[in-house]
């Protein structure tokens, strides 16, 4: 009888095991020769198309699925079919970096678009920099990814030469809530909480700085394990500091409840946070979201005049869910390497250069363009010269834009 | 203000949660040996059932009247689900190394996750769950949210139940006679198998109602809420002596209060600032389950976990 079940377990494991080989295999069918005349370049995006996070990392999937569309469509640049390779990173380092591997091995890719969170970025840039292969993230940022942890003394040294971002940096986003936090809301007195992955504790860093610059006083402070959805005993600590306003480094989905248990405690003090919070899918968790506050980079694309092509187009595509945060970012990020790859074409005779990711890594220094979110164009260490940002309000359960300027950095 | 009256009903609330779900881990082990990491799991499909039973009752049934079938849906597919993990993944394991069935309780527990996370519509982020309108309650100087009333009166209830059930049944008799030694009940004539799946049944079914309790307080569900909740869980039975019931719920409670009281005061003691924040709540949590272990093996109120472990 045990053996019997023993050997049953084994059978399925096997075939178990042979479904996921199968599965692992299919990529060296595709590469054949379908497209007739045409070179066809890939764009890989890497984003968390599941869990917590994959709300924005669907958008980021559709709005770098416009952009090769809308590249092919007009045939943006002549001889060459864009393809999109999308992996899902489900937000976790590790995954991140194996997709890294992926987009190396496949020779056809010559940029990749992505990831959503900085501590993803830290685990690809390594190896997709020893590659050679163009990085352009529309969500990270995370100061450190392109000016080094010297960023904090004015030291910054640019880490990776492949590494680009559309999205700025913590450094501008915790130096403009916190001007507009102490300026325009005249909140004098912050609790500072941070979920301790690369990206809150950044955030949460810049904001202490900028802020305790300002003359505004940081009451306490705490951090918080993601994981968690219970943060009561946080909450209770907070009622005796008399903070006029929570300011949580971190993402959403601990974000909701944290701002919900907050004013269930008695304390109706506004929980203010970064682009990480600034998702549709915060007011949905959080039923007392009212008042709560959050900065984004850029300006919200539906106050673009630049964006209306953008916004029309993504409607039109159908695609199932949003473009949320980070559409119109990505978009442009997509864009500039398909900017790059034109540039490295044009360069050649109108043809992919053999090297091509040499070539298009060349072309990104140079790439200009008036994109989605605004004029794009790189500086010495990657960043977005764009350092356009805007404060929002849950006003009815949905973010309503407040304030944007681009701000002074302390 | 003092701050102790809310966190100590912090960690209560908190801690009665644990343990309705460590007596799920603690009958489980006290009667067949296993540590069934797939609880966890359990506990979060329970939590998606009483979602479903929200979701399919019409508008404006009010969530008062729908919390004993969002109770009952809960416990209907936790249960389901426990019962047919019993019979296909661990009956036929039964005799195997003890080795074979935890690691089988494992890649369930990945299984359930994922199933849920694949079929169940929008589970692919947290979905939200509903909670009662209205202001929190001021007991003893402390803010009490209307939905923790629900597992304040859920857990002390269930455990007088769950006492009653096991002393004074025939078939909570044959549970302990079954726990003492399986063999020589099953000579005396107790249906050892229908034990066991008793076990993992009213397991299930606390699972359920702490999902329940997990939903009202922090409004929502999510296809991994059970990873952390069942470690903790798991940790509260090992703290109040695995195998014994009421020692899961005063594990549940101590575990609870003590992260609790972590969060709130540690960072007080001067010098200890840099560790009192709610991210190392967690370490003196297991610190203080190392420390229990070290001075008392057995646990807070276990007897015989060294003859049989």
């Amino acid at each position: 009888m045990r053996q019997r079940s023993l050997i049953a377990i084994t059978a399925a494991l096997a075939a178990g095991s042979l479904t996921l080989t199968a599965c692992g295999s299919r990529d060296d069918s595709s590469n054949g020769s379908g497209g007739g005349d045409k070179t066809t370049v890939v764009i890989g995006v890497d984003a968390p198309l599941t869990g917590d996070l994959s709300a924005l990392g669907l958008g980021i999937q559709n709005s770098a699925d416009l952009a090769v569309k809308t590249a092919n469509k007009d045939e943006f640049v002549k001889g060459v079919e864009f393809k999109l390779e999308p992996l899902d990173d489900q937000a976790q380092p590790s995954v991140g970096q194996q997709n890294a591997q992926k987009f190396i091995s496949d020779k056809d890719v010559l940029g990749v678009v992505g990831p959503l969170n900085s501590s993803v970025s830290q685990q690809m840039q390594k190896p997709l920099n020893d590659a050679g292969l163009v990085q352009v993230s529309p969500a990270n940022t995370g100061t450190e990814l392109t000016q080094g942890d010297g960023w904090k003394t004015g030291n910054s040294v640019r880490q990776f030469k492949t590494f680009f971002r559309t999205a700025t940096t913590d450094e501008v986003q915790g130096a403009f809530a916190a001007e507009y936090l102490y300026s325009k809301a005249g909140i004098k007195k912050v609790y500072l909480i941070d979920d301790q992955k690369t990206y809150g504790a950044g955030l949460a860093a810049s904001f202490k700085t900028n802020y305790t610059k300002l003359g505004g006083k940081i009451v306490g402070s705490d951090h918080i394990n993601p994981d968690d959805r219970d943060f009561n005993a946080v909450v209770a600590k907070i009622k005796k500091t008399g903070a006029e306003a929570l300011y949580y480094g971190g993402e959403y989905p601990a974000a909701g409840p944290l701002s919900q248990q907050l004013k269930d405690s008695g304390q109706n003090i506004p929980l203010m946070g970064g682009d990480g919070i600034y998702s549709a899918e915060f007011p949905k968790l959080n039923k007392k979201a009212e008042g709560d506050l959050a900065t984004s980079v850029g300006k919200p694309v539906e106050q673009l005049p630049s964006a209306k092509e953008f916004i029309a187009n993504y409607k039109a595509a159908g695609y199932k869910d949003a473009y949320e945060a980070y559409g119109g970012l990505t978009y442009d990020a997509t864009w500039s390497i398909i900017e790059a790859v034109k540039l490295a074409v044009e360069g050649n005779d109108g043809k992919v250069p053999a090297d091509g990711r040499k070539a298009v890594l060349d072309a990104m220094s140079k790439v200009k363009f008036d994109g989605v979110t605004g004029p794009i164009s790189f500086d010495e260490f990657g960043d977005t010269t764009n350092t356009l940002m805007t404060a929002y309000k849950i006003k009815k359960n949905a973010w309503v834009p407040e304030y944007s300027a681009s701000p002074k950095l302390g | 203000m003092n701050e102790l009256p809310q966190q100590l009903a912090n960690g209560l609330i908190l801690g009665a949660m644990y343990g309705l779900i460590a007596i799920g881990y603690t009958m489980v082990y006290g009667i067949v040996q296993l540590i069934n990491f797939a609880h966890g799991e359990i506990f979060m499909v329970g939590g998606f059932g009483a979602l479903t039973v929200w979701l399919v009752l019409p508008d404006g049934f009010g969530l008062a009247a729908a919390v004993p079938l969002m109770i009952l849906g809960g416990i209907i597919v936790s249960v389901a689900v426990a019962t047919a993990a019993e019979r296909f993944a661990y009956r036929p394991l039964r005799t195997a190394p003890r080795l074979a069935p935890l690691i089988t309780a494992i890649g369930l527990s990945i299984v359930l996750q994922q199933v849920v996370w694949m079929w169940y519509p929008d589970a692919k982020k947290d979905r939200s769950f509903p909670q009662f309108d209205g202001g929190p309650l001021d007991i003893f100087g402390a803010n009490i949210q209307r939905g923790d009333l629900f597992v304040l009166i859920a857990a002390p209830l269930c455990m007088v139940a769950l006492g009653l059930f096991v002393t004074k049944t025939r078939s909570g008799r044959g549970m302990q006679a079954t726990a003492q030694d399986p063999d020589t009940a099953k000579l005396m004539g107790v249906n050892t198998d229908r034990i066991i799946v008793m076990a993992f049944a009213i397991g299930a079914a606390f699972a359920a109602i702490a999902a329940v309790a997990y939903g009202l307080k922090n409004g929502q569900v999510g296809f991994r809420m059970g990873f952390l909740m069942g470690l903790k869980a798991f940790t509260a039975a090992v703290l109040g002596g695995i195998g014994n019931i009421y020692g899961a719920m005063l594990g549940g409670i101590v575990l609870g209060v003590a992260e609790a009281l972590a969060t709130g005061y540690i960072g007080n003691i001067p010098g200890m600032e840099l560790f009192g924040g709610g991210a190392w709540k967690d370490v003196w949590a297991f610190s203080l389950l190392i420390l229990v272990l070290l001075l008392r093996p057995q646990g807070l109120l276990g007897e015989r976990v060294a003859d049989r472990a």
